[in-house]
C-alpha cells in the first residue's frame, strides 16, 4: 500500500499519503571506540556504556535506567568493571565497579560486564539480593508478575535463594494517587522512574520521594497543606508540588515504566495475567497525534492498552485517554446487526428492527435512490474515520450519489477553513513534523491548547522547551496550566480577535511582546501551529497564512480528531477531491474520473456540514448518509437533531447506538478501530497504519459503503483494504494548481452589553466524550469543570471566586463554579463538552459568541460537578 | 621530642567571651583579611596550595587545589559553601570552633571568597545545633557592622554577602552535593558526578565546598605564611588540626596539635584512660573510619600513616573505648545510625544498612547464627564501593574492622548477649545499680 511502502512512490508517482522517509543518517560526529567484554565498538561521543552494550546485544540488568529519562544511578544494578586509560595512557582498573547507566564511554575504555567479570557479576548479585530483601514475594497476585523486570532480572542476575531471614519493611496497601493510579509502596524499588517522568517529561509533579533510608517511599502530597481553587480533578486526589490537586493527563505512563508492580491502574489491576494476553500493535483513535499503542487482549476482550515505542511520533508516551479509554469499543450499546425502520402506514416513524445485510442494503439503496430524486443526498462521515474509510465516503458521494455534498467536519467550521485546508494542508504531508518541533527556535500556537487537544504534541513541545529552550507562544484568551508548563508566552486574544493579534505580530508593533514574537518567528525553523478552533474566528486562518508568509515561519494545522487530516487527504470536503484535487479544477475532475472509471464528476462545489444540515432540514436535500457524528458536537445540536428528524431518508453507519441511529431509517453497523485494519493520518500527514486486533464480524466503513454502492448499482471497488490501497496508489497526489489562500477579513468584535461576555471555549482532554464511556477511574482524573472569568468581570457580575456563575444563551444556562483567572475582561471561558458544561448543546454557541452572565443559584453549582 | 599542642584556631577559646568580635580582634583577628585584600586572589590560591592545607572534613583533599579547579571567571556568579553540617558520630570539632570563635570561620570565608572570586558565600550549619546557628548569625551581624562583609569591604572595592543556612537534620547533607541540593531547597540527596561542584555546583554555578576547619585555617596561613604552616605536621600532612578526644578518657575535649601526633601523646595530655582502665579500641576519625586498637597507639595521626595502618584520618574524632565496652554493641549503635541516616537513594546503602542493623541487633542479643559473621562480611563487600556516595562505604568500616580485631566477640554473639558479656554498668562513670540486673537484662533476650 502506498501509505507505508516506499516502492509505490517510485512506480506510481507521488503517493496520496506518502510515508515518512527514513530518518536521514546522522551528521558525522565525534565517536569513541572502546571495548565491552572484549568486543570493540564505536559509538557517538557521550553514549552511556549501558546503551552501547545494548547495541552489541549485551544485556546489563537495570531498574532506574530509562533511555528517555536523565540518568539517576540510583538502583546500582548495572554495575560493571571498568578499565580506563589514565593520564599516562596505561589502562588501569577503576577501584570501584561503575554504574553503566551513568558512565559515558571513553576512548580506550575496557568494560567488563557480568559475562566476563566475576566482580561485576558479584556486585550485581549483591545489589539484586539487597533489592529483594524488602520486596514482597507476592508475585502470584501482582499485576506485574510475568512481565516484571525485577522478576526477570532476579532470575537472570540474582541468587537462587535469599539469606535474609529478618523482618521486612511493610506499608499499608495501596495508596490511591488518583482514582486511576494506585501505589503499593512495599513493592517499590525506589528507582525514581515515575518521579523523574513526572518532573522531566510531563512536568506535573504529583508524586515525589518522601522520608529516607529504608523508609524512603514514593508519596503523594499532603492534601491538607495547601487549600486553593484551581483545575481540580473530579475524583479524590492529592496535591502536586505546585500545590494543585493532581490531574495529570500522562499518569498512566508511570505505570508502564514502573519496573516492578508498585504502580498499577485501577482499570487493569487484578484483571489479567500478562502471559494470557495477546498483543497487537495499534494506533490511538483519540486524537490526530497517531500515538503508537499496544492493544493487549484476551479471548476477544481488550484488557489494556500500552504505549507503543515510536521515536518519530510519541516516543514511549501516550495520554491517559489513549491508554485507558477503550471500553467504548465493546460497550453494551454496540450495534451488531443492520437495522431497518419500517414506517407504519399511519405515517409515524416506527421502530428499528434487526435485518440482514442484504435487506438493509436493499432498503438503504431504495431510500437513497428516492432521496437523490428528491434533491440529493448529503454525506457526513464524521472526523474519526480512517483514511481508507474516508476515501470510501468521498468516492461514494461523487460516484454513487453524484454530489460534492460531503464534509467530515462534525464541529464548528467555516468556508475560510475549507479554503485554508485546500490551499495549505491538503497534499502537503510531512511538511512540519514532530522532529521539526524539537529543533524549532519558536512555536506559535493559534487556537490550540496543546495539552488538552494534542497531548503528544504537548510532550514533544515540552521536550523541545526543556532540552533546546524552544520558545512557545500562544494566541489564546488565557494562559492555561499547560502553557505555563511549556514556559510559554501568552499573546492575549479575546475570542474573535485572533486575526487582529496575528496581523499585529510585526517588527514595528506597539506591544513589546508582539515585536518579540515577530523576531522569534523570523528565526529560521520557527513554526506556527493552528488548531481546528481557528476556524470559528473569522480571518484567523487567513491571518495565519499571512503571518507565515511575512515571517518565514512554517505553518501547520493541528486538528483534534484522528480522522480529520485523513479526511482532508481523502477528499471528504465539499471543495476537495482525494489527494488535494480542487473540485473547481476541471483537470482534477477529469483525472479522477479516469481513475474511477466514470464519465464525469459533479462540478459544483458541495455544501459544508452546516449547509448540509440546513438543507436536510428544509427539505432541499432528500437524504443523508451519516458516519460517526454526534449531533452534540455540531455548532447547533438542536438544529442538527431537527434536521435528522426531518430529512427524508437517513442512513447511519455507527459502532454504537447514538442520536443518529435512533433517527435513522437504516443503520449499518461498522467496526471500531480495534476490530478493523486501517490507517489514521496524523496532523503532520504521517500515515499510521494499524492491523486488526480482534477477530470480528464487524465491517469497516469502506466495506459497508462498497456494499451500499453495490446495492445502488455502482461498483465502488473498495471491498477490501487491498483494493482501497491499490486505488490510492494508482491515484497518487495532485501536482496541479492549488486553491487560493483564504483572504477573509476579521469580523468586527461585537459590542458587549452589560451583563454579557464573549464566550471562549475548548475541550478538556478528559470530558463527557462518548469515547470515554465506561471508564469511571479515568473520569475521576478529569479536570473539574469551572467557568473562568477575570477578576473584573467576576466583580461586575457579582460572583466571588468559587461561587456559581450562570452562563446563559436563549437556549439554556450552564452553571459552574467561577475560577478567577488572569484574562481579558468580559470574556468567559467554559470547557466545551465536560459534564455539566455541554456548551454547544446548552448554549448553541461557539467561541466568540455573546453569552449572558449572572450569579448562579447556589444549588446550581452542583450541576457542574455531576 | 614529644609533640606539643599547637593552638591556632583554639588559641583564645579560654578568653573572656571568646566568641565576640571584640575578643577576636583583640587576639589579632582580621589581620589576615587586611593582608589578603592587598594581595592578588591568584597569589592567595598559590599560598594556600603551597601551605599544603588539606581538607579538614575527612577526605583530606588539598584545599588550594580544589580552589584551582574552578573554571576561569565567565562573569557569572561563583559560590563558596562552607560545610558546617557536622553530624558524624564522634566528630565534634567544627561545632566547638563555631561556638568559641565564629569570627575565625567568617574571616576565613571572606579571604577564601576573595581568593576564588565569590560574592555570595553560604555556611550550611547542622540544623540541630540551634545554639551554634544563633551564634553564627550574631557573628555575621557583627562582621557586617564592622564592614568585613557587605559592599566595598574595608575600602577594597570587594563585595561579599554571607548567608548562614540551617539544615533540617540529615547526616547525608554533609555530603557536598546533597548539601548543595538541600541548600537549593531540594531534597537532600547526593547528585550525580560529574559535573563536580567546581564546574556546576550551587545553582549549577562553579562552587567550592570546604569544611569549617579548612576555611578557618586560612587566615592563619595568610598571616603566618605557607612556611609557618608547613613547619607544623608532617611533610604531606601539614599544619595544625583539632583532635577531638571523647569517650573513656580522663579529660575529653579538643586538642589542637600538629598533624602526626600520636594517640599515646594525646592520651597523656588528656590524663590517660578514665579510671586507669585499658584501651580496647578507638576510631581515628569518626565512626566511618575503621577502628584501631591499642596496638595502633603510636600510629602518627596524619593522612598517610593512618591510611597505611588500615584506616583513615577522617575528622580526627578520636572516640576512645575501654575494656568494659562491647564492640558488638558499639558497632550496632553506629549501624543503627547509618540505617537511620541513609538517604535512601541507592540500593546498597538503603537496603544494606537496614539489613546490617538487623544482623547486628541479633548478635547483640546473643541470637546470631554461625553464618552471620560471614554474611556481615559479604554484605559489607556488597555495599562497599557499590553505593552512590561515601555514606554506604562508611557504614561498612566499623563492621569489617571490628570483625577483623574482635571476631571472637562476634562469635560470642551467637550465644551470649552483649550486655551479659559486658554489663553496661561497668562502663559507667560512677557507681550505680541498673534498674535491671545483668541477669534480668539477659533474661529479656533469653
Amino acid at each position: 500500500m502506498t501509505v507505508t511502502s516506499q516502492d509505490a512512490a517510485r512506480t506510481g508517482g507521488a503517493p496520496l499519503v506518502p510515508a515518512a522517509a527514513p530518518p536521514a543518517p546522522a551528521a558525522p560526529e565525534q565517536t569513541v571506540t572502546f571495548t565491552i567484554d572484549g568486543i570493540e565498538t564505536t559509538v557517538p561521543k557521550g553514549t552511556l556504556v549501558i546503551r552501547a552494550a545494548e547495541q552489541l546485544g549485551i544485556q546489563i540488568p537495570r531498574f532506574c535506567d530509562h533511555p528517555l529519562l536523565a540518568p539517576a544511578g540510583a538502583c546500582r544494578q548495572c554495575l560493571v568493571e571498568v578499565w580506563a586509560p589514565g593520564r599516562d595512557g596505561a589502562v588501569a582498573k577503576m577501584p570501584k565497579p561503575q554504574a553503566s547507566c551513568t558512565l559515558e564511554a571513553g576512548p580506550g575504555m575496557q568494560v567488563k560486564t557480568q559475562h566476563t567479570s566475576p566482580e561485576a557479576d558479584k556486585a550485581q548479585h549483591g545489589v539484586m539480593e539487597l533489592l529483594l530483601i524488602n520486596h514482597p514475594l507476592d508475585c502470584p497476585v501482582c499485576d506485574k508478575g510475568g512481565e516484571c523486570p525485577l522478576q526477570n532480572q532476579a532470575m537472570s542476575n540474582g541468587r537462587p535463594t535469599s539469606r535474609f531471614v529478618d523482618v521486612k519493611r511493610t506499608f499499608p496497601k495501596p495508596i490511591s494517587i488518583s482514582t486511576q493510579i494506585l501505589l503499593d509502596r512495599e513493592r517499590c524499588v525506589l528507582c525514581q522512574r515515575c518521579t523523574r517522568f513526572s518532573e522531566e517529561i510531563a512536568g506535573d509533579v504529583f508524586i515525589d520521594l518522601q522520608k529516607r533510608g529504608a523508609q524512603q517511599q514514593i508519596g503523594t502530597f499532603d492534601t491538607d497543606v495547601l487549600g486553593f481553587a484551581g483545575e481540580t480533578p473530579v475524583g479524590a486526589s492529592a496535591t502536586d508540588t505546585s500545590g494543585r490537586p493532581f490531574a495529570s493527563y500522562f499518569s498512566g505512563n508511570t505505570v508502564q515504566i514502573c519496573p516492578v508492580g508498585a504502580l498499577t491502574s485501577a482499570a487493569y489491576r487484578f484483571r489479567a495475567r500478562p502471559f494470557d494476553l495477546v498483543s497487537t500493535p495499534g494506533v490511538s483513535e483519540h486524537d490526530a497525534q497517531g500515538s503508537a499503542i499496544r492493544v493487549d487482549h484476551r479471548r476477544g476482550v481488550v484488557m489494556r492498552r500500552l504505549a507503543g515505542d515510536d521515536p518519530a511520533v510519541n516516543q514511549e508516551w501516550i495520554t491517559d485517554k489513549d491508554r485507558f479509554a477503550f471500553r467504548w469499543q465493546s460497550a453494551a450499546d454496540r450495534i451488531t446487526t443492520p437495522l431497518v425502520r419500517e414506517r407504519p402506514s399511519d405515517g409515524s416513524r416506527g421502530e428499528l428492527r434487526p435485518a440482514s445485510w442484504v435487506e438493509a442494503f436493499g432498503a438503504a439503496a431504495a431510500g437513497l435512490r428516492a432521496a437523490i430524486e428528491a434533491g440529493g443526498v448529503g454525506v457526513l462521515p464524521g472526523g474519526r474515520v480512517t483514511l481508507e474509510d474516508a476515501y470510501a465516503y468521498a468516492k461514494l458521494a461523487r460516484v454513487a450519489l453524484g454530489t460534492n455534498d460531503v464534509d467530515h467536519r462534525a464541529r464548528p467550521h467555516s468556508d475560510e477553513e475549507a479554503q485554508f485546508l485546500a490551499h495549505h494542508v491538503a497534499g502537503r504531508t510531512l511538511d512540519v513534523t514532530f522532529a521539526d518541533l524539537d529543533r524549532a527556535p519558536a512555536v506559535l500556537l493559534v487556537g490550540l491548547e496543546a495539552e488538552e487537544e494534542a497531548g503528544i504534541l504537548f510532550l514533544r513541545l515540552r521536550q523541545a522547551v526543556v532540552r533546546h529552550r524552544t520558545r512557545v507562544l500562544s494566541v489564546a484568551a488565557l494562559a492555561s496550566r499547560g502553557l505555563e508548563r511549556l514556559s510559554g508566552t501568552l499573546l492575549t486574544a479575546a475570542p474573535g480577535t485572533e486575526a487582529e493579534v496575528l496581523d499585529g505580530i510585526t517588527a514595528d508593533a506597539e506591544l513589546d511582546e508582539l515585536v518579540q514574537a515577530a523576531e522569534l518567528l523570523a528565526t529560521p525553523g520557527a513554526v506556527v501551529l493552528v488548531g481546528e478552533r481557528a476556524a470559528v474566528s473569522a480571518g484567523a486562518l487567513s491571518a495565519a497564512v499571512r503571518l507565515a508568509q511575512r515571517s518565514g515561519a512554517r505553518l501547520a494545522w493541528v486538528p483534534r480528531r484522528a480522522g480529520e487530516r485523513g479526511g482532508v487527504e481523502a477528499g471528504t470536503l465539499p471543495t476537495l477531491l482525494p489527494g488535494g484535487r480542487p473540485v473547481a479544477d476541471a483537470g482534477a475532475r477529469v483525472d479522477l474520473a479516469a481513475v474511477w472509471g466514470v464519465e464525469s464528476l459533479p462540478a459544483a462545489p458541495g455544501r459544508s456540514t452546516a449547509q448540509i444540515i440546513a438543507a436536510a432540514r428544509d427539505g432541499s436535500l432528500g437524504g443523508l448518509v451519516v458516519g460517526g457524528v454526534d449531533p452534540a458536537d455540531l455548532p447547533d445540536p438542536a438544529l442538527a437533531r431537527d434536521a435528522l428528524e426531518k430529512v427524508g431518508f437517513l442512513v447511519s453507519l455507527e459502532v454504537r447506538a447514538s442520536e443518529v441511529t435512533e433517527r435513522a431509517d437504516v443503520v449499518l453497523p461498522v467496526a471500531p478501530p480495534v476490530e478493523k485494519a486501517g490507517t489514521f493520518v496524523t496532523w503532520e500527514g504521517r500515515p499510521r497504519p494499524f492491523p486488526q486486533a480482534l477477530v470480528s464480524h464487524a465491517l469497516a466503513d469502506h466495506r459497508v459503503l462498497h456494499g451500499l454502492a453495490d446495492a445502488l448499482g455502482v461498483d465502488l471497488g473498495l471491498g477490501s483494504l487491498a483494493d482501497v490501497h491499490a486505488e490510492l496508489d494508482q491515484l497518487g497526489g495532485w501536482d496541479g494548481a492549488r486553491a487560493q489562500a483564504p483572504e477573509t477579513d476579521a469580523a468586527e468584535p461585537p459590542a458587549v452589553p452589560a451583563g454579557h461576555a464573549v464566550l471562549a471555549t475548548w475541550h478538556h482532554l478528559l470530558d463527557a466524550g462518548r469515547l470515554q464511556d465506561g471508564e469511571p477511574h479515568l473520569a475521576g482524573t478529569a479536570k473539574r469543570p469551572v467557568a473562568r472569568v477575570s477578576a473584573g468581570t467576576a466583580a461586575a457580575v457579582g460572583v466571588a471566586d468559587g461561587a456559581p456563575l450562570a452562563v446563559s444563551a436563549d437556549s439554556g444556562t450552564i452553571t459552574l463554579p467561577v475560577l478567577v483567572t488572569d484574562m481579558p475582561d468580559f470574556v468567559v471561558w467554559l470547557p466545551t463538552s465536560s459534564p455539566g458544561s455541554a456548551v454547544r448543546d446548552t448554549l448553541h454557541a461557539v467561541s466568540g459568541d455573546l453569552v449572558r452572565l449572572a450569579p448562579g443559584a447556589a444549588d446550581g453549582a452542583t450541576d457542574g460537578e455531576a | 621530642m614529644a609533640t606539643t599542642l599547637a593552638p591556632v584556631l583554639s588559641a583564645h577559646w579560654d578568653a573572656e567571651r571568646s566568641w565576640t568580635m571584640e575578643t577576636y580582634e583583640a587576639h589579632g583577628g582580621y589581620r589576615g583579611l587586611r593582608r589578603a585584600l592587598d594581595m592578588q586572589p591568584a597569589d592567595l590560591v598559590t599560598m594556600v596550595k603551597d601551605s599544603g592545607l588539606r581538607g579538614r572534613g575527612g577526605a583530606g583533599f588539598p584545599t588550594g587545589m580544589k580552589w584551582g579547579f574552578l573554571p576561569a571567571p565567565d562573569g557569572g556568579p561563583r559560590y563558596l559553601v562552607v560545610n558546617a553540617d557536622e553530624s558524624e558520630p564522634g566528630t565534634c570539632k567544627d561545632i566547638p570552633l563555631m561556638m568559641a570563635s565564629p569570627q575565625h570561620l567568617i574571616e576565613g570565608v571572606i579571604i577564601t571568597s576573595f581568593a576564588i572570586g565569590c560574592h555570595h558565600a553560604f555556611i550550611y550549619v547542622r540544623g540541630e545545633v540551634v545554639h551554634v546557628y544563633r551564634r553564627l548569625l550574631r557573628a555575621v551581624e557583627e562582621a557586617y557592622a564592622k564592614g568585613y562583609l557587605g559592599k566595598d569591604i574595608l575600602g577594597s572595592g570587594y563585595d561579599l554577602e554571607l548567608t548562614v543556612h540551617a539544615g533540617a537534620g540529615a547526616y547525608i547533607c554533609g555530603e557536598e552535593t546533597a548539601l548543595l541540593d538541600s541548600l537549593e531547597g531540594l531534597r537532600g540527596q547526593p547528585r550525580l558526578k560529574p559535573p563536580f561542584p567546581a564546574v556546576a555546583g550551587l545553582y549549577a554555578r562553579p562552587t567550592v565546598v570546604n569544611n569549617v576547619e579548612s576555611v578557618a585555617s586560612v587566615p592563619g596561613i595568610v598571616v603566618g605564611g605557607a612556611d609557618w604552616f608547613k613547619q607544623m605536621g608532617t611533610e604531606r600532612s601539614t599544619g595544625h588540626g583539632l583532635f577531638s578526644l571523647s569517650g573513656h578518657v580522663t579529660r575529653p575535649g579538643q586538642y589542637e596539635a600538629p598533624l602526626g601526633i600520636t594517640l599515646r601523646e594525646l592520651l597523656d595530655m588528656a590524663g590517660g584512660m578514665r579510671g586507669g582502665r585499658a584501651l580496647k579500641f578507638w576510631t581515628p576519625g569518626g565512626s566511618s573510619t575503621p577502628i584501631f586498637t591499642a596496638e595502633h597507639l603510636d600510629v602518627p595521626l596524619d593522612y598517610e600513616s593512618v591510611g597505611a595502618a588500615g584506616s583513615m584520618l577522617g575528622t580526627r574524632a578520636l572516640q576512645i573505648f575501654d575494656e568494659t565496652t562491647s564492640v558488638v554493641r558499639a558497632v550496632t549503635r553506629w549501624i543503627e545510625f547509618y540505617k537511620h541516616e541513609s538517604c535512601g537513594k541507592c540500593t546498597p546503602c538503603r537496603e544494606g544498612t537496614f539489613w546490617l542493623a538487623q544482623i547486628m541487633q541479633r548478635l547483640e542479643r546473643g541470637q546470631g547464627t554461625a553464618a552471620d559473621i560471614d554474611l556481615l562480611l559479604d554484605l559489607c563487600d556488597n555495599i562497599l564501593g557499590r553505593a552512590f556516595c561515601a555514606l554506604g562505604d562508611g557504614a561498612t568500616s566499623p563492621v569489617t574492622s571490628a570483625i577483623q580485631y574482635f571476631r571472637e566477640e562476634f562469635e560470642a554473639g551467637c550465644h551470649t548477649p552483649a550486655d551479659v558479656l559486658f554489663p553496661p554498668e561497668r562502663s559507667a562513670l560512677f557507681d550505680y545499680t541498673p534498674r535491671r540486673t545483668g541477669a534480668a537484662l539477659a533474661g529479656v533476650h533469653a
